[in-house]
């Protein structure tokens, strides 16, 4: 029983068979940085695309996941910038950090021939750094609209600034026709949303139609952005807790696990079996439950409601268990840095026992009407087709990762919580198509449900909630009304908030659709000097054109809702 | 019509997962070229698989009819009963005499992470007391429930409801001030929602309260008495 405390960020350095990698280039081009989570490189942008694909190509690292790409400004520092390049190798199981330091007037080489979800990333790092990417074939804003000035996460940039958008810089879509194009007899444009039921969320297609195939997408996304992380930046370490509940919000207490665990491992502090265990059923619920919506809702696109009804009365349960613990369904804010924000109810266990017995009937039914159905197989098996090793190009994480055939998953990989204490699976199919991301979802549900039924019967820890640690988490409040140290302490804590010691950590867990990533820089104070997410969602989105190009019209419809692309998160 | 979509460019690399890392037995065998892997039986391709489909549909019909459990709820007619860590409308408690128990420390508008409180103190008259928010409003367009503040308070002067009707004509009702969050002010325990909880104590805490608005809702109605004697005695002076 190990990981009851989270694992701590152990100092790791770079394996010995990486210096072959490195000693290929300059000296001095790459110097490791030590005393770090996880391998960390200094590379210079002169060699960072060399590097990329020699660190892609080479068997002694295969870093074939490019993970997600971060800014950073230090105003007072030379090269202005430092872009963050987070890598991970699917068959070594290893990560690597790569850090670029670079000014304003430096241009960062486009990574895209190496790691198509470069593409997205780097729009990113333009739009919200101002920093410039040569080669790129779309380098423009992508969270922000081209009515925006200015580059919301410098340091400089005032985060209570406002801009309009005018009808005539709205966003002019960027299609690469196929050769030939010119010459259809039947080419017409199609735009699709934002506010589209089809367009889960907020999203706009615009596709170029050949009769009904589509030639050419392109997408538009930010409709939703809130710039979650410079609010971040502007409040301290626990306020930012609710503002994650906001990010999937179909399972938003997977999000605030994440974000706990990534304050945690700056911090050090240790998390009482009760709250790692409630986390992990917790967790394992909401899975369950954003699988039911993307599933259903993908069925309901395509025509088939009742699964929708049947898919939403557990989710409905799940979410009077999550209610009952924390008092909100969908925003629930449970977590705490160093445990949960309050004790479990009483009737937990009996509560998640009937759950357990509710939730399989459901699911066996939508697999009895849906599984065997042709009519459903017609319109998805084989229909935008992912092979692994593209999507591993791609970027893609999570349950459509491994409907590619791909094996990976966060909690079998790196465990954290209590994972690596149950006995579970992880499912793989092969066919990288809707029908398989489907039932890869419903198998997931299956394992989660195996998972909470372990974890119930070892029964539930005793002992605090949240750790007693006066500095991270608010004393209780009897001793607050009675003794003057704990009422200093929760003045502390509320006015100044909590002190985190300086450092940077990427953490992961493994979200709903994917691995869920929080890399976080803290320089000290009482608030983070920058906090980056890695939205499962925005890489395997970025992917939409290149699924549905050379459809039909109707099979984009399919796919999408099959991604599970949750529009918070996507456009934070 | 549609090109073939999974003629990727890559070389291909064999889709199998890493060792020892225990996968779920594939129901399907691994497909190399990865784009028709499910293939169909005989039954499935004469869509006899349907029939079933429609006994699940059936069952859940004739469930529904005879008295299944139904999850939709005819709101308003209809509640949801929700528990008592439910974070809805919120409460400014009261003092025995009926004035606002909250000493304006701002610790709560500190801790809000929308900015949704507005406080202004003043001085209180007793000066064991100190300070006393002159004006206390809350925008319940920007809250968004999360509990800070009652998790912040050292008075327990701000608890949460278990009411979620808040639904306002213009933005201006939308901020609420002192008197309507002292108005659903109740020690009705099936009312409150999120607050400090007291696991051993709750049974003397609930009594505590509940003899505390008794203690209130007794002055309210010796001054309500009081003002309906002189009221009569004005009347019976001016009659005479």
């Amino acid at each position: 029983m190990s990981t009851l405390a989270p694992p701590l960020p152990e100092t790791a350095s770079a394996p010995v068979a990486w210096d072959a990698v490195r000693e290929k280039f300059p000296a001095g081009s790459i110097i490791p940085q030590e005393g770090l989570d996880q391998p960390t490189w200094i590379v210079r942008r002169e060699v960072l695309l060399d590097l990329a694909r020699e660190l892609r190509d080479n068997p002694a690292t295969q870093f074939d996941l490019m993970l997600d790409l971060c800014g950073v400004d230090f105003p007072d520092r030379a090269p202005r910038f430092d872009a963050v390049y987070h890598l991970y190798s699917v068959p070594n199981a290893k990560r690597l950090r790569l850090k670029v330091p670079v000014g304003e007037d430096q241009p960062l080489p486009s990574l895209i021939p190496v790691w198509k979800a470069a593409n997205w990333f780097e729009r990113e790092l333009y739009d919200m750094f101002g920093l410039q990417v040569t080669g790129h074939p779309n380098l423009r804003r992508i969270l922000c609209h081209e009515g925006f000035q200015g580059y919301p996460l410098r340091k400089d940039y005032d985060a209570a600034r406002r801009w309009i958008l005018t009808e005539d810089k709205i966003y002019q879509p960027h299609f690469d026709l196929p050769a030939g194009a010119d010459d259809m007899f039947e080419r017409m444009t199609v735009n699709i949303g934002p506010s589209h039921p089809a367009m889960h969320g907020t999203f706009r297609l615009m596709a170029v139609l050949d009769g009904e195939t589509i030639v050419a997408s392109d997408v538009e996304i930010g409709y939703l952005h809130r710039c979650f992380e410079k609010m971040s930046e502007t409040h301290n370490w626990q306020q930012v807790i609710p503002y994650t509940d906001r990010l999937n919000y179909c399972s938003s207490f997977i999000n605030n696990v994440g974000y706990c665990r990534t304050v945690e491992q700056l911090l050090k502090v240790e998390v009482p079996p009760r709250a790692v265990w409630a986390r992990t059923i917790l967790s394992e619920f909401s899975r369950i439950m954003d699988h039911c919506v993307c599933n259903g809702s993908t069925l309901v696109d395509a025509g088939a409601l009742s699964n929708f009804w049947y898919f939403f009365q557990p989710r409905e349960e799940i979410y009077g268990l999550l209610e009952s613990c924390c008092g909100a369904r969908l925003t629930v804010s449970y977590g705490r840095i160093g445990g949960l924000s309050q004790d479990l109810p009483p009737d937990f266990m009996e509560r998640s026992r009937r759950l357990l017995e509710i939730i399989p009937p459901f699911i066996e039914d939508v697999e009895k009407l849906i599984d065997k159905n042709r009519i459903w197989q017609d319109r998805t098996v084989g229909i935008a087709a992912l092979s692994g090793e593209e999507a591993v190009n791609w970027g893609w994480t999570g349950p459509c990762l491994r409907a590619s055939g791909v094996a990976y998953d966060v909690r079998r990989a790196h465990p954290y919580d209590l994972y690596d204490t149950v006995d579970w699976e992880v499912p793989v199919l092969y066919g990288g198509d809707v029908y398989d991301r489907y039932r890869i979802r419903m198998l997931e549900i299956r394992q989660s449900l195996k998972i909470i039924r372990q974890l119930l019967d070892r029964g539930m820890p005793e002992g605090p909630f949240i750790t007693d640690d006066p500095h991270v988490a608010l004393p209780p409040k009897e001793a607050c009304y009675n003794q003057m140290e704990a009422m200093i302490y929760h003045f502390k804590l509320i006015m100044d908030g909590i002190q985190v010691p300086a450092g940077e950590v990427y953490s992961m867990v493994e979200g709903a659709n994917g691995e869920l990533g929080f890399y976080t820089i803290s320089d000290g104070s009482s608030r983070p000097y920058r906090i980056k997410v890695r939205p499962p969602c925005f890489p395997i989105f970025s992917a939409f054109s290149r699924l549905i190009n050379g459809g039909s019209l109707s099979d984009a419809i399919v796919s999408l809702g099959g991604l599970n692309v949750i529009a918070g998160e996507l456009e934070r | 019509m549609s090109q073939p979509l999974a003629s990727d460019p890559m070389p291909s690399m064999p889709s199998t997962p890493p060792p020892g890392r225990p996968v779920l037995k594939n129901p399907y065998p691994p497909h190399p070229t990865s784009t028709r892997p499910y293939r169909p039986g005989l039954a499935e391709r004469l869509y006899l698989p349907l029939l079933s489909g429609l006994m699940v549909t059936m069952r859940h019909f004739l469930k529904n009819l005879f008295g299944a459990k139904m999850y939709t709820i005819q709101y308003p007619e209809e509640r949801r009963d929700y528990s008592h860590r439910f974070r809805g409308h919120h409460i400014l408690t009261t003092r025995p005499d009926g004035s606002v128990r909250c000493v304006a420390c701002f610790l709560c508008a500190q801790a809000c992470p929308a900015e949704c409180i507005q406080i202004e103190a003043g001085e209180h008259p007793d000066v064991n007391i100190e300070k006393y928010p002159v004006v206390y409003e809350i925008d319940m367009l920007r809250c968004i429930f999360c509990g800070y503040c009652v998790d912040a308070c050292p008075e327990e002067a701000i608890i949460m409801s278990n009411n979620y009707d808040m639904a306002y004509f213009t933005r201006e009702q939308s901020i609420v001030g002192k008197g309507d969050l002292m108005k659903p002010f109740t020690f009705d325990e099936n009312l409150l929602g999120y607050r400090p909880r007291y696991p051993e104590e709750e049974a003397k805490r609930a009594k505590m309260r509940r003899d505390a608005f008794n203690l209130v809702d007794e002055a309210k109605k010796a001054r309500a008495r009081e003002e309906l004697a002189a009221a009569t005695a004005a009347k019976a002076g001016a009659g005479r």
